[in-house]
């Protein structure tokens, strides 16, 4: 089975971010970036499942700059056969990136995709779900465990308050949570190979399909300092008010 | 303008989370309508029903939405957009899940987890696990949006909408529920609890941990520690809260003995009333606390479970 | 316990530890040698950063002369070389208030940043780092950030290569299910261009007993930040170097602002490790420092937005090891070929760089199949202009120790008046030796940051993008876990607290209410400034995780 993992190049999640003096968007110049930590369980999801057998091909995808090809080499070393680029420079949120991944699905047919739930960067949580829409597939997001059955695939998803186990028929979109997988560190010889791994360059023309995002990003700013609130005297006037003022106690 | 709001449901009995929603659709303006998807949901319905500003209860009681699966819930959604101007649910696991593949369906932008209204298509919304806010305006005609409850204070009851039913069954052969496991834990994990109370290096020690139990068993609440406590070997690093451990944004964040270094504010600041007792006035934390209490902490605890 | 491991291997004609200015200098320079005699040669350079540029930081004006004779094309290749000095001010500090700004003809002229036949450059060390590995990767070098090396591989007494950490292994020791044992990675020449104070570098001088007859190295602790101000504040290009006030006259040091790009200013504060009262807090020195008028113009109503620390080596040529040894060289800060006079280092290192990879390169093309001791560097390497620069400013540091700011600098205005000709001054009490007794000096009541010029440690620490795998062994190691209570807290008050600027060590009052030492080895921002001034020697830093430390940007 062939199986296609999306990975998006954002700021390392190390880095504190700082918001450009104008709030037009967060500042990326200068600023280390790495692979989704997401689309990393995603990577390692797949490479585990061509450890098993079940996968015998893993196509590593990204949209993006041209540098989110170091997410691709990275992925490529950590164990994925070939790689995609859908190179553009636009803004592309989730919709357009799924329009993509889903043109793409449809031209390889891989029999699993493997996203992370979100990107560290927008938060959004989205392009996995909007890929099954789109391909039709069906989905389990928020996966903590990825169980390949012959024509269908368990997903154990973790939701509010616990686990949920569905049954999926193949092909289907998983999405990835943190405790699904702990990935592996890239091995020094195997990043060398992965510099010599096929890696194709595409572009949202070729494929057909349009990226750009149509959410304005009107203006981002720093969160708002939190101001310090009041003293209390006792714990009787502190559990006063939180019942009878903050009302967050019954 | 016209929205739709996906009830949130759970064991049979209407989640509080589609109260902040209903509030998050008034600040957008306009008729507001609760789907109640699901199977055996009269009752989930007629609660919805009391929710203050709500005009209808639309009802698609059905086994195809037992657990509100994605692929027939989205399918359900889709078929209905078409009356509405919003479409809006809880940014809970359940709207996460299926807001998006709505908005795919229909070939819109989805936009996740806003805190605040700014028009009806201009929204705030965190970015960078909050470290930012970014407003963002959307270009479609529909807008699909997941509302995070903190943002919004829940609408009283005492409405009493009409309530009707919908007949459109979304064929599902590709998805089937097998199981639901619910922690057994009668605490909440960290990252989602709604009440989170948290011990520093004030503690003194990983014995003294105990002290928060009960005031954690009364009030629901998850325990955390700041990265001084872990540091100090007190506790595991799972229970850290803060830069490189989990980020909580409860209702409710009470912190104990804890001095309120950067780390740890970053990991709980978006916690809507925040708490600190600790018996150095001069802590920082209390720049943050709503509410601040300068006490001995092993004698304000076992007074504040008292109380409880 | 021990344990064989089974550790792979690979091999390359030359490994270069460390992607600094002088390592990728070297690396650049090796393969446009290959390049052009059409030879294949292999080139790796390692990096415990989690990329290029991540762990550097620099004040820094730059002077171009050896990137000129590396890339003479430099301009055209896009180095990040934007921002040309164009305005010298030095101040000394009275006090908190007041300042004397210094005529320009009285102001040793190493110290000139303007003026002259070569423009220089106010840049990021970090961005020029960033650029010379893409250079390097373009020229066919194989770059590995995220590795860190852990020791040098010694095989009969010469240096076979490096081996690089495990990856993967738990605070108790044990692997956990992420291991990956490292690797050896074998070589003709292993260049070490860790930067100053490098922990192999480090072993390597003691044992090959590389300083021999040198005096004992000394350093200062740079402290740095990265500010955005307001535009009508901004004037790219304006250098600022000022000395005294708030440091006391035993203390020695000086601070640095420049104006650099994109609304941006860099303020910092190097400060001489061999100060006398344990009391002082480096951090907190700066801290007060920037509330100085001179100082707080330039950055009132800004933001900061990235903070760091960096020991530096500043010896000179009187503290320089020998670099050679068999099978490789000491190149840059990790030997210690920094410039105090000019303050600056970023050009001799990346000559040393040059120079290394002419030797390495002309020994493996004539045959050398490796493991040599390179003594052609020594010659070439003290026949350059680098050299002569060390040599011409010997005395610099020193004259400053011995009489002071105002004294020392008037024997470095005399001495490089006269070409260098007064003789040579030397220091030879090491760092570490120079602390007194807490009881003898005087406590310093440091004021509370205000939040807006000041800040405390923390959020500092926090600015500096540090962050380590929590679940991994501590790296820094104590020779004797009980000394710094035992012995450090009664006699010193344990500085370590106060001269770490990351916050790692604390004193804590433990279970029991006794003194406790912890060690919060996360926030460690690889300074190595504990190694070099712990009194008692008894502080080892050794390589965490590769991937783990600070994350700069353009510092």
């Amino acid at each position: 089975m062939k199986v296609f993992v999306a990975v998006k190049r954002v700021i390392d999640y190390n880095v504190k971010i700082r918001v450009k003096p104008d709030h037009s968007d967060v500042d990326l110049t200068s600023v280390k970036m790495a692979m989704n930590p997401f689309c990393e369980i995603a990577v390692e999801e797949a490479v585990r499942l061509k450890e098993k057998g079940v996968a015998t091909e893993i196509v590593a995808v990204t949209i993006g700059p041209k540098a989110a090809q170091e997410q691709l080499r990275t992925a490529l070393a950590l164990g994925a056969d070939r790689a995609i680029h859908v190179e553009t420079d636009e803004r592309v949120e989730s919709l357009g990136a799924a329009k993509a991944l889903a043109k793409l699905v449809e031209e390889e047919q891989p029999g699993l995709v493997i996203l992370g739930k979100q990107a560290i960067d927008t938060d959004n949580n989205q392009t996995g779900q909007m890929l099954a829409a789109l391909t039709g597939l069906p989905q389990g997001t928020f996966a903590s465990a990825v169980d390949v059955d012959g024509e269908k695939v368990q997903v154990t998803r973790e939701v509010d308050g616990g686990l949920q186990t569905v049954e999926l028929t193949l092909p289907a979109i998983v999405t990835t949570d943190l405790r699904l997988n702990e990935p592996r560190y890239a091995k020094l010889p195997d990043i060398m190979k992965a510099k010599k791994k096929p890696l194709d360059v595409k572009t949202p023309a070729d494929l057909g399909v349009s990226v750009g995002s149509r959410v304005k990003l009107v203006k981002v700013e720093p969160p708002a300092e939190r101001q310090g609130g009041v003293k209390v005297g006792s714990v009787d006037e502190l559990v006063d008010k939180l019942k009878n003022e903050a009302k967050v106690i019954s | 303008m016209s929205i739709l709001v996906l009830a949130e449901h759970h064991d049979g009995a209407l989640a509080g989370a589609t109260a902040h929603v209903v509030a998050a659709a008034q600040q957008i303006g306009g008729d507001i309508d609760v789907l109640v998807a699901g199977e055996n949901v009269a009752a989930i319905a007629e609660a919805a029903a009391k929710l203050d500003g709500v005009s209808k209860v639309r009802v698609a009681d059905n086994a195809a939405y037992a657990h509100l699966l994605a692929e027939p819930t989205a399918a359900l959604l889709a078929e209905l957009a078409g009356d509405y101007s919003h479409v809006l649910a809880a940014a809970s696991t359940t709207g996460k899940n299926v807001l998006p593949r709505v908005a795919a369906l229909k070939d819109v932008a989805q936009i996740s987890e806003i805190i605040a209204v700014e028009s009806p298509d201009t929204f705030k919304r965190p970015i960078y696990a909050g470290n930012a806010i970014a407003t963002v305006q959307s270009e479609d005609a529909l807008k699909v949006i997941t509302v995070r409850s903190t943002g919004f204070d829940a609408v009283a009851e005492g409405g009493s909408a009409a309530i009707e039913a919908v007949d459109f069954v979304a064929d599902n052969a590709q998805s089937t529920f097998l199981k639901e496991e619910l922690a057994q834990s009668d605490r909440p994990e960290l990252g989602a609890a709604k009440v989170v109370i948290s011990g520093g290096r004030g503690m003194g020690n990983g014995e003294n941990f105990k002290l928060l139990d009960g005031i954690a068993d009364k009030l629901g609440a998850a325990i955390g520690a700041s990265r001084a406590a872990v540091d100090a070997g007190f506790v595991p690093n799972d229970m850290q809260v803060g830069q490189t451990g989990k980020i909580v944004a409860p209702e409710l964040y009470i912190a104990v003995g804890i001095s309120g270094a950067i780390q740890h504010l970053a990991g709980m600041k978006d916690s809507k009333v925040i708490v600190a007792i600790n018996k150095d006035e001069e802590a920082p934390i209390f720049q943050v606390a709503d509410y601040g209490l300068v006490a001995d902490l092993f004698q304000a605890l076992p007074e504040l479970e008292q109380r409880l | 316990m021990t344990s064989v491991t089974e550790r792979d291997s690979m091999d390359f004609d030359v490994v270069i530890v460390g992607a600094g200015p002088s390592g990728l200098a070297a690396a650049c320079r090796l393969m446009q040698q290959a390049n052009a005699a059409e030879q294949e040669l292999t080139v790796c350079v390692v990096e415990k950063g989690s990329e290029v540029g991540a762990h550097i930081l620099s004040g820094a004006v730059f002077e171009p002369r050896a990137l000129a004779e590396l890339f003479p094309d430099w301009e055209e290749r896009g180095a990040p070389l934007t921002t040309p000095a164009i305005r010298d001010e030095l101040y000394l500090l009275k006090d908190a208030e007041k300042a004397q700004k210094l005529p320009n003809a009285l102001v040793p002229k190493s110290m000139h940043n303007t003026g002259g036949d070569m423009p220089r450059y106010v840049i990021s060390a970090g961005n020029l780092c960033r650029w010379l590995a893409e250079q390097a990767e373009g020229l066919g070098v194989e770059i590995f950030p995220g590795f860190a090396a852990q020791e040098a591989i010694i095989e009969e007494g010469v240096v076979k290569g490096i081996l690089i950490g495990d990856m993967g292994v738990g605070a108790d020791g044990a692997p956990k299910d992420s291991y990956m044992p490292g690797m050896e990675l074998r070589a003709k020449y292993t260049l070490f261009a860790e930067g100053a104070r490098g922990h192999i570098g480090k072993r390597l001088i003691q044992k090959y007993d590389l300083a021999a007859g040198k005096d004992p190295q000394h350093y200062g602790i740079g402290l740095k930040e990265l500010w955005d101000i307001p535009a009508e504040q901004h004037e790219p290009g304006l250098v600022l170097h000022g000395s005294g006030w708030p440091l006391d006259k035993s203390t020695h040091g000086g601070w640095f602002l420049y104006h650099a790009e994109n609304q941006q200013v860099v303020v910092g504060l190097i400060m001489d490790l061999s100060y006398q009262n344990p009391w002082l807090s480096p951090f907190d020195e700066f801290q007060r420092m920037k509330h100085h008028p001179v100082l707080a113009k330039h950055l009132e109503g800004g933001k900061r937005v990235a903070y760091g620390a960096r020991a530096i080596v500043k010896g000179g040529l009187n503290c320089l090891p020998k670099m050679t040894f068999p099978g490789g060289l000491l190149i840059g800060c990790d030997a210690g070929t920094l410039n105090f006079a000019k303050i600056k280092g970023l050009h001799t290192a990346m000559k040393s760089g040059l120079v290394a990879a002419e030797a390495v390169f002309e020994a493996i093309a004539g045959g050398d199949e490796g493991g040599q001791e390179l003594t052609a560097f020594t010659e070439k390497w003290e026949a350059s202009w680098a050299y002569a620069e060390l040599k011409e400013s010997a005395s610099f540091g020193p004259a400053i120790h011995k009489y002071g700011t105002v004294g020392g600098g008037a024997y470095n205005f005399v001495n490089q008046l006269l070409g260098g000709k007064l003789p040579n001054v030397h220091d030879t009490t090491p760092d570490h030796a120079a602390l007194k007794p807490a009881a003898e000096c005087e406590k310093i009541d440091y004021p509370k940051p205000d939040g807006k010029l000041s800040f405390d440690k923390l959020s500092s620490v926090f600015l500096s993008n540090t962050n380590h795998e929590e679940d991994q062994p501590c790296h820094l190691r104590l020779a004797d876990p009980e000394l710094p209570i035992r012995d450090n807290l009664p006699t010193y008050a344990e500085p370590a607290s106060r001269y770490c600027p990351a916050g790692v060590y604390e004193v804590i009052e433990g279970d029991d209410g006794k003194p406790q030492f912890q060690i919060n080895f996360q926030n460690c921002v690889h300074c190595k400034t504990c190694d070099i001034k712990d009194p008692a020697q008894n502080i080892t830093w050794v390589a965490p995780e590769g991937g783990g430390g600070p994350n700069y940007p353009n510092m």
